[in-house]
C-alpha cells in the first residue's frame, strides 16, 4: 500500500514546526522533574561533603556503578509501556552470570571471540526466558506479573543449581576490559551502557515498533483494530527485557571476574525503581528510555552521596524509599496541574 | 419526577421530563434508542444528576445525589446488566452492603434467615450457596430483585428485564411482578418489546427526544399508536440528497450466510457508490455483524467477498488489507490511543507507509497528519495535541482521518455520529458522500432511525441475530422499520 501523494506545502511547513515545537516541550516537561531533582542533589551534596561529589574520579564511579541496573531498566521500560511489569530480571542476571561463566570455562578459545560467544549464550538464555514470560500472557492473557514471579524463582533456582550455589570464577582473562577497563577516561562499561540506552530510545520513539509499543500500552483493543500484531509486539518486549537483562549479566560477571548465583538478587525491583522514578507510568502507553537513564542516575547519585556522607546502610535504604514514594506522588500532582 | 432536564456536552439528552408512578403501579417507559429512558433512570438511582428538575417521594422533594441516596430513598434499580459479584453466593450477593454482624462479625446464619425469607415470600426457590456466575439469567435476576427488596425498596426499576429471558421465564417473571404489585410495591418497566406491553403495564408513558410525550392507560394505546408515538417526526431535512448508485455497478462486498455469536445467516450486498444501512434494536447484532466483517471478530461461519474475490478474515490485519475499514462504535474505547497525540492516532493503522525499513519518517507523518487536519475541518491547535483533549466530534474525525488515508474500499460506519453535535454529524454525512463519489461502498449501523432512513440506499433492518427485512430508501418509513425491529411484523 502506497501512502497517498504528499504534498508539503508553506503552510504545511509551518504547522509542522509548530507541532515540532509543541513535541518538544511535552518531552521537556516529562523529564524536567527529574533532572531538577538531578541538579538539586549534585548542588546540595557537593557541599556537604566538602568538594569529594563533584570530582571526575567519583562522577565515573557513580555512572559505571549505575550500569547494570540502567541496562536492565531500559528493557524494563518497554514492559511497563505495555502496561506489563517484569519480575523476573533480577534472576536472570544471576542466572545467565552462571551459565555464561561456565560456558566460558568450557571453551577451548579465548579473547574477543571468547567475549562474543559468551555473550550470545546469555542472550539466547535471557531472550528465551523473556519468551517464555510473554507466551502464557500473550496466549492466555495471563497476568505477567504472575508468570515473570513464575520465571523469577524457576531462573533462580536453576542459577543456584547449575553452580552448586557457589560463584563460577573465570578462568580467562578476556572479561577484564569490560568489567575494569577504560577508553578515553571512560569505563567500557559506561560505553555500554551508552549504546544500549541510545539505540533502545531510538527504536522506541522513531521505529514503528516503538510506536506500536505506545499503542499497545495505550490502548490494546484500538491498537489491534489498527491491524496491529499485537501478539507479536508483546511477545517482543519481554524479549528485550530478558535480553537487557544476559547484558547486565555480562557487565556484572566482568566485573566481579565470575558468575555468582548470588548476583542480581533483587535487583529487578531496582530496575522498576528507576524506571518508575523516570516518571513513566505503570498503567501504561508513557514513557521513556532516556527518562529511565536519569531516574538510574538520579538513584545512584543518592547512593553515592549517601555513602560519601558516612549514612550507613540502613537508613540508605529508608531514603531511597521514601525517593521512590516523593518522586511519583510529584509526578502525579504535576500532570494535574498540566492537565488542569 | 417533574421537569427533569439533562444536558450532556452537545446533547440535550432530557428535555423537562414529568413522570409519576403510583403505590402498587406498573409504569412502562417506551421510546426509541438515544430517547432518554436510560438517562431518566439513572437519574432516579442516583447515577447522574439531573441538571433541572425535582424528584418527590409521597409529593415531599429529595435529593437523590448517590445511589446510597437513591436506596434510602427506596428506589431499587435493576439494570439490563446485572450488578451482581458473580463469585459470592446466592446469599452473600443478596445482602452485599447489608450483612447482618454480631459484635462486628459476619452472622451467616442471619444473613441466610433475611435471604430465606424474602425468597419464601415471593415464592421462589434459589440454591442459596451458588455463586451467581453460575446462576440462568432469570435466575440472576430473581437475586436481583431479591436485592432491592432486601433493601426495602418501594419503587423497582427494570431496564428490559425480558430482553434475555426464554418465554416461560419471562411468564414467571410477570407472575412475580403482578405479586409485587398487590404488595403496593410500583415499578418502572423499560421495555423495547411493545407486543408484551399489554400483559404487564398499567400505563404507558412514551419518551422521545428527551421529552415525555404521552402518558396513557395501556388500554388506551393500540400498538400501531404506540409506534407513531414513539417515531412521531418527520425526517430531519439536514440529511444531503445521496446520489443515485450507478445501475450497472457490480458488488463491491459481498456478506454470505456470515455467523458470529449470535449472528445466524447473514447474506447481503453492497454496491460501490452505495450506502446500506442496518436499522434495529440495540443488542439486534447489528454491531457483531459488522464486527465480523472487519475481522474485529473472527467469523463462525460464512464468506466475505470484497470485488468478488473471496477474503479470509482471521483478524483485523487481513480485513484491512483488503480494503475493509471498521469505524467502531466506541471510538474512546476501540478507536483511539486517548493518550496519544492527533498525529500518532491518524497514521497507526497504516504506519508501514511512513516506515520504509521500520524507522518513521516523522516529516511524511506530520505532513499527512497536517493534511487529514485540513481535509476534515479538525478542530485541534496542531497535530501533537492529545487526542483526549479534542470534543467527541473532533475525536470522531480522527478515527475517520485514521481510515481515510489508506484507501480502503469498504467503510463499515457503527454509530458514526453517537454523541456529536448537528454541525460535525452534517460534516461526517458529507464525508460519506465523498466517499461514494471515490468508488467506496458504505455499510452504516446506526441506531438513530432518522439517520439510516436518511442517509441509506437501502435499509436492512436486524432483529435477533437474522435480517428481518429489507428495504428501499423510499419505501422504508420509520413505522415499517419499527415494526420489524420490535418484531411487531415480520
Amino acid at each position: 500500500m502506497q501512502p497517498k501523494q504528499i504534498e508539503v506545502k508553506a503552510a504545511l511547513e509551518a504547522s509542522s514546526a509548530q507541532a515540532q515545537e509543541a513535541a518538544r516541550q511535552r518531552a521537556l516537561l516529562r523529564t524536567s522533574g527529574v533532572i531538577a531533582a538531578l541538579v538539586a542533589i549534585v548542588a546540595i551534596v557537593d557541599v556537604f561533603s566538602h568538594g569529594h561529589f563533584l570530582t571526575e574520579t567519583n562522577l565515573t564511579n557513580v555512572l559505571r556503578q549505575i550500569s547494570d541496573n540502567a541496562i536492565l531498566a531500559v528493557g524494563q521500560t518497554f514492559v511497563i509501556i505495555t502496561a506489563g511489569i517484569d519480575l523476573s530480571v533480577g534472576s536472570l542476571i544471576q542466572l545467565t552470570g552462571v551459565v555464561m561463566a561456565t560456558f566460558a570455562n568450557a571453551m577451548p578459545f579465548d579473547g574477543i571471540p571468547l567475549v562474543a560467544a559468551t555473550l550470545l549464550v546469555g542472550l539466547v538464555v535471557g531472550c528465551f526466558a523473556g519468551f517464555v514470560n510473554a507466551v502464557p500472557v500473550v496466549r492466555l492473557n495471563l497476568p505477567p506479573f504472575i508468570t515473570t514471579l513464575a520465571m523469577m524463582l524457576m531462573a533462580r533456582g536453576l542459577a543456584f543449581k547449575l553452580s552448586n550455589g557457589q560463584p563460577v570464577p573465570l578462568n580467562s582473562s578476556a572479561f577484564d576490559t569490560i568489567g575494569t577497563g577504560f577508553f578515553f577516561k571512560v569505563p567500557i562499561a559506561v560505553l555500554w551502557m551508552a549504546v544500549i540506552v541510545v539505540v533502545f530510545a531510538f527504536l522506541l520513539t522513531r521505529t514503528r515498533f516503538g510506536r506500536y509499543v505506545f499503542a499497545i500500552g495505550g490502548n490494546e483493543e484500538a491498537a489491534r483494530l489498527a491491524g496491529i500484531n499485537v501478539h507479536f509486539v508483546k511477545t517482543m518486549v519481554y524479549v528485550i527485557s530478558g535480553g537487557c537483562a544476559a547484558v547486565a549479566g555480562l557487565l556484572l560477571m566482568a566485573r566481579f571476574s565470575s558468575g555468582s548465583p548470588q548476583t542480581g538478587i533483587g535487583d529487578e525491583l531496582h530496575s522498576i525503581a528507576a524506571v518508575v522514578v523516570g516518571g513513566t507510568s505503570l498503567m501504561g502507553g508513557r514513557g521513556s528510555v532516556i527518562a529511565t537513564f536519569l531516574g538510574a542516575l538520579l538513584i545512584g547519585l543518592l547512593n553515592n552521596a549517601m555513602d560519601l556522607l558516612n549514612i550507613e546502610s540502613y537508613t540508605q535504604d529508608i531514603v531511597l524509599g521514601a525517593v521512590i514514594l516523593i518522586a511519583v506522588v510529584i509526578d502525579e500532582l504535576r500532570k494535574r496541574y498540566l492537565r488542569a | 419526577m417533574r421537569g427533569i432536564a439533562k444536558s450532556f456536552p452537545g446533547v440535550r439528552a432530557l428535555a423537562g421530563v414529568s413522570f409519576d408512578v403510583r403505590a402498587g403501579e406498573v409504569h412502562a417507559l417506551v421510546g426509541e434508542n438515544g430517547a432518554g429512558k436510560s438517562t431518566l433512570m439513572k437519574i432516579l438511582a442516583g447515577a447522574q444528576r439531573a441538571d433541572e428538575g425535582v424528584i418527590e417521594i409521597d409529593g415531599k422533594p429529595v435529593e437523590i445525589d448517590g445511589p446510597r441516596a437513591a436506596e434510602a430513598a427506596g428506589i431499587g434499580m435493576i439494570y439490563q446488566e446485572f450488578n451482581l459479584v458473580p463469585d459470592l453466593g446466592v446469599v452473600e450477593n443478596i445482602v452485599l452492603g447489608h450483612e447482618p454482624e454480631r459484635r462486628g462479625v459476619l452472622d451467616r446464619a442471619a444473613a441466610a434467615r433475611d435471604a430465606t425469607a424474602v425468597l419464601t415470600e415471593l415464592g421462589i426457590t434459589l440454591p442459596l450457596d451458588r455463586p451467581a456466575r453460575r446462576l440462568s439469567v432469570a435466575e440472576q435476576q430473581m437475586v436481583e430483585i431479591c436485592k432491592a427488596l432486601i433493601r426495602k425498596a418501594r419503587l423497582i426499576v427494570m431496564d428490559e428485564p425480558t430482553a434475555a429471558l426464554t418465554d416461560r421465564e419471562t411468564d414467571a417473571l410477570f407472575a412475580l411482578v403482578h405479586k409485587l404489585r398487590a404488595q403496593n410495591v410500583a415499578f418502572v418497566y423499560i421495555s423495547h418489546r411493545l407486543e408484551e406491553l399489554p400483559r404487564i403495564a398499567d400505563r404507558i408513558t412514551v419518551l422521545r427526544d428527551g421529552m415525555a410525550v404521552a402518558t396513557k392507560l395501556t388500554g388506551e394505546l393500540t400498538q400501531e399508536e404506540l409506534i407513531r408515538l414513539m417515531v412521531g417526526r418527520e425526517l430531519e431535512a439536514h440529511f444531503p440528497p445521496l446520489p443515485a448508485v450507478a445501475g450497472d455497478a457490480a458488488p463491491l462486498l459481498a456478506v454470505k450466510a456470515l455467523c458470529s455469536g449470535r449472528v445466524q445467516d447473514v447474506t447481503f450486498s453492497v454496491r460501490a457508490g452505495e450506502i446500506v444501512g442496518l436499522a434495529g434494536l440495540v443488542g439486534a447484532g447489528r454491531t457483531e455483524i459488522v464486527r465480523a466483517i472487519a475481522g474485529a471478530d473472527v467469523p463462525d461461519g460464512g464468506e466475505v467477498e470484497v470485488a468478488g474475490q473471496r477474503v479470509v478474515v482471521r483478524g483485523p490485519e487481513s480485513a484491512i488489507a483488503a480494503g475493509i475499514a471498521l469505524i467502531t462504535e466506541d471510538r474512546k474505547a476501540q478507536g483511539l490511543v486517548l493518550g496519544m497525540s492527533v498525529r500518532e492516532n491518524t497514521t497507526l493503522a497504516h504506519l508501514d507507509c511512513f516506515s520504509p525499513r521500520g524507522v518513521i519518517d516523522l516529516r511524511a507523518e506530520r505532513a499527512i497528519a497536517a493534511q487529514e487536519i485540513a481535509q476534515l475541518n479538525i478542530r485541534t491547535p496542531n497535530s501533537e495535541q492529545i487526542v483526549r483533549n479534542l470534543s467527541g466530534g473532533n475525536q470522531q474525525k480522527v478515527v475517520l482521518a485514521k481510515w481515510l488515508i489508506g484507501d480502503a474500499k469498504i467503510y463499515l460506519f457503527d454509530e458514526p455520529t453517537r454523541g456529536i453535535d448537528v454541525g460535525a454529524k452534517v460534516e461526517i454525512y458529507n464525508l460519506m458522500l465523498a466517499l461514494l463519489a471515490r468508488g467506496a461502498a458504505i455499510v452504516m449501523v446506526s441506531s438513530e432511525l432518522p439517520e439510516v432512513l436518511g442517509m441509506s440506499h437501502r435499509i436492512l433492518v436486524v432483529r435477533e441475530g437474522r435480517i428481518r427485512a429489507e428495504f428501499a430508501q423510499a419505501d422504508a418509513t420509520p413505522d415499517r422499520v419499527i415494526a420489524v425491529a420490535t418484531g411487531v411484523a415480520a
